[in-house]
């Protein structure tokens, strides 16, 4: 494996093997806190993503590596007018690895193409964000035990967010995952996931409005936030927003060994009240990105897993 | 095939009817000082009518991007007023520098000097995607 762009580039069998690294390094932390040692990853954030670039920096930390890079806003590096691919060919000169973050799609696959050592997406803008969904995987496979026969709650903004598309494509390898999207009329699961991933693998598909009646149907359910920044008017925002609120009342009619998904920062789609519920993963998920980001930096670097 | 008054160069056949035009332009003929026939909605035994262009020149034509704007052509190559070579165009794999992407959050947007690359994703409804943002390209008409 050269680079992590987009989950759709690696096999099933390939992502399995990131999992199972995770796996040994949650089981023996201590084993792999000097696997990295002497090696530099550099954080590229060329748009603020607070919790992705420390979850990255937390992860090398861990691993005895050490960390570099830049956190800005989207204006002043561009200010400066050098090109992405002279930023890149300079940061690999300093660096074995890069994790970056870019408000523009495709930005990463431009770096890979220029860099000398591995890059790794973490997040360009709405396209792809691969590291979250090895989170989202890794964290059913922990809580679930399993990723195969399971029925996938999906619910908020299923049009705009990638985040469900990519864990969506990814769960289309496994056998026996049936999806239920939970969203309003104007947010739906577009087109081309339903015909090109979803009705290709044959994968059971429901879509509903109903919030109430889909919670008792489901092992995972992956709550999602509605972005301010995908609408176009205010109004639309706010009156869309609102519409799927998960509390603890909702919680009341889901499975006990259901769990609550969540790709965080939440704004209110999920109460507050609902992190006391055991069911509610989406700490625990954050804690499974940091282990998925450490498996994958000693996968690009080829150290020992 | 006709290939009268063609002694050295190409004679595109099989264009779509009525696009002989959209092609000429986009090949830059009319730069061309060499003669240059453009023959319109001639019966076709194969599909009714088709455009045919000829031109006396030996010209370098980017077959890709030929083969994106009508993959029904059949390229000719023309020598001592024989024809030496045919090619049957077809919709092509992969298009680099042919067409931009429009989504405005594409880096190609941005970036100086970035190779446009398209991909063909559905070679049934002729469906090319950006390479970098995975957009699909809209401005294919046919
Ligand atoms: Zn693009």
């Amino acid at each position: 494996m050269e680079h992590f762009i987009d989950i759709k580039d690696h096999s099933k069998d390939e992502i399995q093997q990131i999992l199972d690294a995770a796996m040994r390094v949650i089981e023996n932390p201590r084993g792999y806190s000097e696997a990295a040692k002497g090696k530099i990853l550099a954080t590229l954030f060329f748009e603020p993503s607070t919790r992705t670039r420390l979850s990255f920096e937390s992860a090398m930390l861990s691993l005895g590596g050490s960390v570099l890079g830049f956190s800005e806003s989207a204006s002043s590096s561009a200010a400066k007018g050098e090109s992405l691919a002279d930023t890149i060919k300079t940061v690999a000169c300093y660096a074995d690895l890069i994790a970056m973050r870019h408000p523009k799609e495709g930005a990463a696959l431009l770096a890979a193409g220029v860099a000398e050592v591995p890059v790794i997406n973490a997040g360009d803008g709405g396209h792809a964000h691969p590291t979250q969904t090895l989170t989202d995987l890794l964290t059913i496979q922990r809580e679930k035990g399993r990723l195969d026969n399971l029925t996938v709650g999906l619910c908020g903004d299923l049009k705009f967010g990638r985040t469900v598309h990519s864990l969506v494509e990814a769960l289309s390898h496994h056998s026996g995952i049936r999806i239920v999207a939970i969203s309003p009329q104007e947010l739906r699961v577009p087109e081309y996931l339903k015909s090109g991933v979803i009705a290709k693998h044959h994968m059971p598909f429901l879509e509903t409005d109903q919030m109430e009646d889909a919670l008792a149907t489901v092992d995972v359910l992956y709550m999602t936030r509605v972005q301010r920044e995908r609408f176009f008017n205010e109004e639309d925002y706010v009156r869309l927003k609102d519409r799927f609120i998960l509390d603890t009342a909702k919680m009341r009619l889901m499975e006990e060994d259901a769990i609550v998904l969540h790709p965080l920062p939440r704004v209110n789609e999920i109460s507050v009240k609902v992190d006391a519920d055991p069911r509610a993963a989406y700490f625990r998920q954050v804690k499974n990105g940091k282990y998925v980001r450490m498996a994958l930096i000693m996968k690009l670097l080829e150290l020992a897993g | 095939m006709n290939i009268d008054g063609v002694k050295n160069g190409i004679v595109l056949d099989h264009i779509t009817a009525g696009r002989a035009m959209e092609i000429y332009r986009h090949l830059d003929l009319d730069d061309l000082d060499c003669c240059v026939a453009i023959i319109k909605n001639v019966e076709s035994k194969k599909k009714g009518k088709k455009d045919i262009l000829k031109v006396d020149a030996e010209i370098d034509i980017d077959l890709d991007m030929l083969g994106f704007l009508d993959p029904n052509i059949t390229v000719n190559i023309i020598k001592n007023e024989q024809r030496i070579e045919k090619k049957q165009l077809a919709l092509p794999q992969l298009l680099r520098n042919v067409i931009t992407c429009s989504n405005p959050r594409c880096i190609t947007g941005v970036e100086q000097e970035i190779d446009h690359i398209f991909e063909l994703s559905d070679p049934e409804a002729g469906v090319y995607r950006c390479s970098y943002c995975e957009t699909a390209y809209e401005g294919r008409n046919g």
